[in-house]
């Protein structure tokens, strides 16, 4: 009952944070949210969980409801979790404890709607990350949209409805096209499944796949299924060329939803991906290894080259998203256990990093209310604890030793080096020219922005910034630096969890 | 069960509660012609229409309708089988009882100041009743009369707000045409007894499977043409459908739900009816009359659905794109209809009538922020609705559950009851593989429905207002029914099991 526990504690305390007033809605949100951190964190030190969710490990927390019959398919509320889940719901309830202490500052207006809404995504998000029954799962994972989309439409900058609305129909879209293609699957399998949930499918998947439907062979259905997913997925990660809407609505949304965004909401792309077409379907991802592999290089590379270019930092930290969500596809399609390991770990990492960045440039963003890097110069001088706690995040990002990026980026190179699929080592140093990129534009920017002489024309009070904005930083540059010091805190379960999935379900 | 020990006809109780609550608030007007006591006159319509819900559902749990050899009690017939009390029957009761609660709270503010409290209150409960008994007629009779007690004053309450030009003028187009439609069906009747020789529904399916009915089959196909206009008629369906938007727009928004909701599904449950026991599928059938009358549902479902849905994208006002959109869901609710084979259909057939539960909540609760909407008089195109959330925020949340469950987003109930008719419309293709073009239209539909209900979201939210306005009140009775339709909306979802048991069970039984 503790996945229960969570869920019910987030939306509740949506609810009552949705009805309190203004005054007191930031601080009781943050109350609110320490319970599901706390219990999370418990979790984690109590997991007894052993292999893949999916194929036939044991499940930690697991709980399993008869809800809906519908025909011959059963529906039911089945959560549980894994090594590949439990580190993510731990990153999401953290991220969101300290994203809504980090929106005390700019967050002035209808406090009250802005904290239950982030409330209500919290219990999606866990929902997304522990459901195990394809239908739950689903629900979850469209539910994110809604307040997403009201986060960035009524909270963000100038162009946020714009931002807000493309958001919304690019991954809504990339649903339905996810969406159609699954059910078809469910029907191509035929009388070997009776219910959602995904243990079974993935069973029967690995077992014999589909019968075929609608006139289409078995592998022939398989293989489009795979595609249709992928790119469903594809768009929710984001993968160039579906990365446009993530700019946007990174730029346009208020500093915490930009947070959960990165941090969280990116890697419901990858860990679908990993879930679904990474475990349901090996004979596919072995064939189509090349044209995925590509596609991850290209948005490692093109992310990074977009982030040359840009001169607004939270743009930049958005476009370097896109270059290293590219390195958790590079790292699932090695299928390897330190590729997919690794794949999952940066997912962490990723999430622990950009929340920082984000966090970082907000707090300067609040203070001198620009964030164009060519109208700042030498902000160390004014504020010293933020924008060393900015550059910190800027050598996380980069890959210095000692911090999670190092391990997360270190295992996916390895375990892509030795990669089976043709070219697998060409793709992997390719890959790597990535980081040279990403040293780049981070050490171009900071030099611009952070060193030097003070100067920034404003007419705002530059000064320190307040602890309930640095306190979060502080935390997350913990964490970053502990999984970094000893990645196997999680690298082992997760890898306790993946192994499955690359013997097939045998081991 | 000691249900019933009890007479027969009393398992009529959900429709003849109504019937006494419609005539107990016309005694009261009597006593007391000059006199308006807006609470004892909404209160009564409020506990007659909770009573026959509360029956409809003790009914429904006590088993009857549910078949003997389950454990039930069997269905019950009614006035030598002019009625029948089945699970479908007992189903659409308690629609109909739930949309009549949730309007008649709404009503007690909406109606401050307005005279005719008294006329309106008992003509929204006398259109219950028929309604009500729609969903248990079993005789092309009983159907006809049920029918017309639903739509007169229907008609009345249209037209109610006497010295409102719209509303006079929506009254007398959706009187015109309900005339013109009644008599279409009326002859549709005509020609199905001629041609069978029986207005029962049972008797009519047994001359037909006998072949006496031969030598008519042109006739009966005609008939049964004659049949789908006069429903379309009633469910706002192509090619019948033009009346509603002008009527709901002109219509008091409090009915403007009420028809769109309850008067529909009282529509679909004698569609279902008549089309599952009258002329049941099969080669027989077509041979006779010429056509697959599954056909003409399926052609009928994705027009409907499309015009609909393509009309309300291009609306300005809040009420005429609701009116679009409940054109676009009858074409949902077709499926129910289409999906049918003469060996099945009984997913698509529940799932359909899931739908037009949900609906009952998701579209009345709409139509009541309309409602609210006029009461505080703020306009009624999407602009005039701007930044309504700062000052409402507990409606405008409500009303962003209703946008998003209309189209289909989950975790609301719109999005269950359209994704079963999805899986119900894919399992119908197997035996019908036109129903995947079905399926196809409902995906595409429900995608492009999500623009024009996410732009009133947006302009709740998102928008700032135009003009600053006063302090919006917040009248008792209309927020109860609003909270209380969003409540249901959400908490369908856990408690959809035995929703889609009953639902699966009535059509069973319906096509058993």
């Amino acid at each position: 009952m503790m996945i229960e526990a969570l869920i019910a504690v987030a939306l509740i305390g949506a609810l009552v944070t949705f009805m309190a007033p203004n005054r007191i809605a930031g601080k009781l949100a943050f109350a609110i949210s320490l319970v599901p951190a706390a219990l999370s964190i418990w979790m984690f030190t109590a997991f007894d969980g052993s292999g893949n969710a999916l194929l036939d490990g044991t499940l930690a927390f697991e709980s399993h409801l008869e809800w809906i019959q519908l025909g011959e398919y059963s529906i039911s509320w089945f959560v549980g979790v894994d090594g590949i889940s439990l580190p993510l719901v731990v990153l999401t309830t953290i991220l969101t404890s300290l994203a809504i202490m980090s929106s005390w500052t700019p967050i002035d207006d209808r406090e009250s709607q802005f904290y239950g809404l982030i409330l209500f995504i919290e219990a999606n998000l866990i929902g997304v990350f522990t459901a195990l029954d394809f239908f739950l799962w689903f629900i979850f994972w469209e539910a994110v949209l809604i307040p997403m989309y009201l986060l960035i439409g009524i909270w963000g900058g100038p162009r946020r409805k714009y931002a807000a609305i493309k958001f919304f129909v690019y991954t809504n879209v990339a649903s339905l096209v996810m969406f159609g293609a699954f059910i078809a699957l469910i029907f191509g399998l035929g009388d070997g499944v009776t219910s959602f949930a995904l243990p079974e499918i993935a069973n029967a998947m690995l077992n014999g796949g589909p019968e075929g439907l609608f006139g289409l062979e078995g592998t022939t259905l398989a293989s489009v299924v795979f595609i249709a997913m992928f790119l469903g997925f594809a768009v929710k990660v984001p993968v160039v060329p579906f990365h446009t809407w993530l700019p946007d609505a990174h730029v346009q949304a208020p500093t915490p939803a930009s947070v959960l965004l990165a941090g969280v909401l990116l890697k419901m792309g990858t860990y679908a991906l990993l879930r679904f077409n990474f475990t349901m379907f090996p004979d596919q991802v072995e064939a189509y290894a090349v044209p995925i592999a590509a596609i991850a290089v290209i948005s490692v590379i093109y992310g990074a080259m977009l982030a040359l270019a840009q001169t607004d930092l939270k743009r930049i930290v958005a476009y370097s998203s896109v270059s290293s969500m590219g390195y958790v596809i590079l790292g699932l399609v090695a299928y390897t256990q330190f590729g997919v390991g690794g794949a999952t770990f940066q997912m962490v990492s990723h999430g622990l990093i950009s929340g920082l960045m984000f966090m970082a440039v907000g707090v300067i963003y609040n203070a001198t209310h620009t964030r164009l890097v060519t109208d700042m110069s030498g902000m160390a001088d004014r504020m010293p604890v933020a924008v060393g706690i900015l550059v910190a995040g800027a050598f996380g990002y980069m890959g210095l030793p000692l911090m999670s990026g190092f391990a997360a980026e270190y295992f996916i190179f390895f375990g892509a080096f030795g990669a089976d699929f043709p070219y697998a080592p060409l793709f992997t140093s390719l890959a790597m020219f990535g980081i040279v990129i990403v040293a780049g534009y981070l050490l171009f920017a900071l030099q611009r922005a952070v060193f030097g002489p003070y100067e920034l024309e404003t007419d705002y009070e530059v000064s320190r910034a307040p602890l309930h904005d640095i306190a979060p930083m502080f935390v997350l540059l913990g964490l970053i630096i502990a999984l970094g010091v000893a990645p196997d805190l999680i690298f082992q379960m997760i890898t306790d969890a993946v192994d499955p999935i690359l013997s097939g379900g045998d081991l | 069960m000691a249900v019933f020990q009890l007479a027969e006809w009393t398992a009529m109780a959900p429709a003849l509660i109504l019937a006494g609550t419609a005539l107990a608030l016309f005694v009261f007007d009597s006593i007391s012609p000059h006199s308006t006591n807006r609470s004892l006159l909404a209160g009564t319509a409020a506990g007659g229409a909770l009573a026959s819900l509360a029956v409809a559902v003790w009914f429904i749990v006590a088993g009857v309708g549910t078949p003997t050899v389950d454990g039930g009690l069997g269905e019950i017939t009614v006035l030598s089988d002019q009625f029948v009390v089945d699970q479908m029957a007992l189903y659409f009761m308690i629609i109909v009882a739930i949309v009549t609660a949730l309007i008649v709270v709404a009503s007690y503010d909406y109606l401050v100041g307005h005279a005719y409290q008294a006329e309106y209150y008992s003509l929204v409960v006398l259109a219950a009743t028929g309604m009500s008994m729609m969903a248990a007629a079993n005789s092309l009779v009983t159907i006809f009369i049920a029918l017309e007690l639903a739509s007169l004053p229907s008609y009345a309450l249209v037209a109610i707000l006497k010295d409102n030009r719209g509303s006079v003028e929506a009254g007398l187009k959706y009187f015109l045409i309900g005339a013109l439609s009644s008599a279409i069906f009326l002859y549709g009747i005509s020609l199905v007894y001629g041609a069978t020789g029986h207005l029962q529904l049972d008797n009519i399916a047994e001359v037909i499977a006998a072949g006496d009915a031969d030598p008519y089959g042109g006739l009966l196909g005609l008939g049964i043409l004659m049949l789908i206009g006069g429903f379309a008629f009633k469910t706002a369906s192509v090619p019948f459908h033009f009346w509603a938007p002008d009527a709901y727009e002109g219509a008091p928004a409090p009915i403007s739900g009420f028809l769109s909701s309850a008067s529909k599904a009282a529509g679909f449950v004698i569609l279902f009816r008549v089309f599952t026991e009258a002329f049941p599928l099969g080669d027989q059938m077509n041979a006779l009359i010429g056509f697959d009358w599954t056909v003409a549902f399926i052609i009928l479902a994705i027009v409907t659905m499309t015009v609909g849905n393509f009309a309300a994208a291009t609306q300005n006002n809040v009420k005429r794109m609701l009116a679009y959109s409940s054109i676009g869901h009858a074409g949902y609710a077709l499926i129910g209809v289409a999906g049918l084979s003469a060996d099945g259909g009984e997913l698509v057939m529940g799932a359909a009538m899931m739908h037009l539960l949900v609906y009952g909540f998701m579209n009345t609760g709409a139509f009541l922020f309309v409602a609210l909407a006029e009461h505080w008089g703020v306009g009624r195109t999407f602009e005039d609705y701007n930044g309504l959330s700062r000052q409402a925020p507990i409606a405008c949340a409500a009303m962003a559950v209703f946008m998003f469950s209309l189209a289909g987003i989950p975790p609301f109930g719109g999005f269950f009851s359209k994704f079963f008719l999805f899986m119900g419309a894919l399992e119908a293709s197997a035996a019908n593989t036109a129903m995947l073009a079905v399926a196809a239209a409902l995906v595409v539909n429900s995608a492009l429905s999500l623009y024009y209900y996410s732009r009133l979201v947006k302009a709740l939210w998102i928008e700032e207002p135009a003009t600053t306005r006063d302090r919006l009140a917040r009248p008792t009775g209309l927020y109860a029914a609003i909270v209380v339709a969003a409540v249901m909306t959400v908490l369908i979802l856990p408690g959809f099991g035995p929703v889609v048991d009953a639902a699966l069970d009535a059509a069973v039984a319906a096509l058993g």
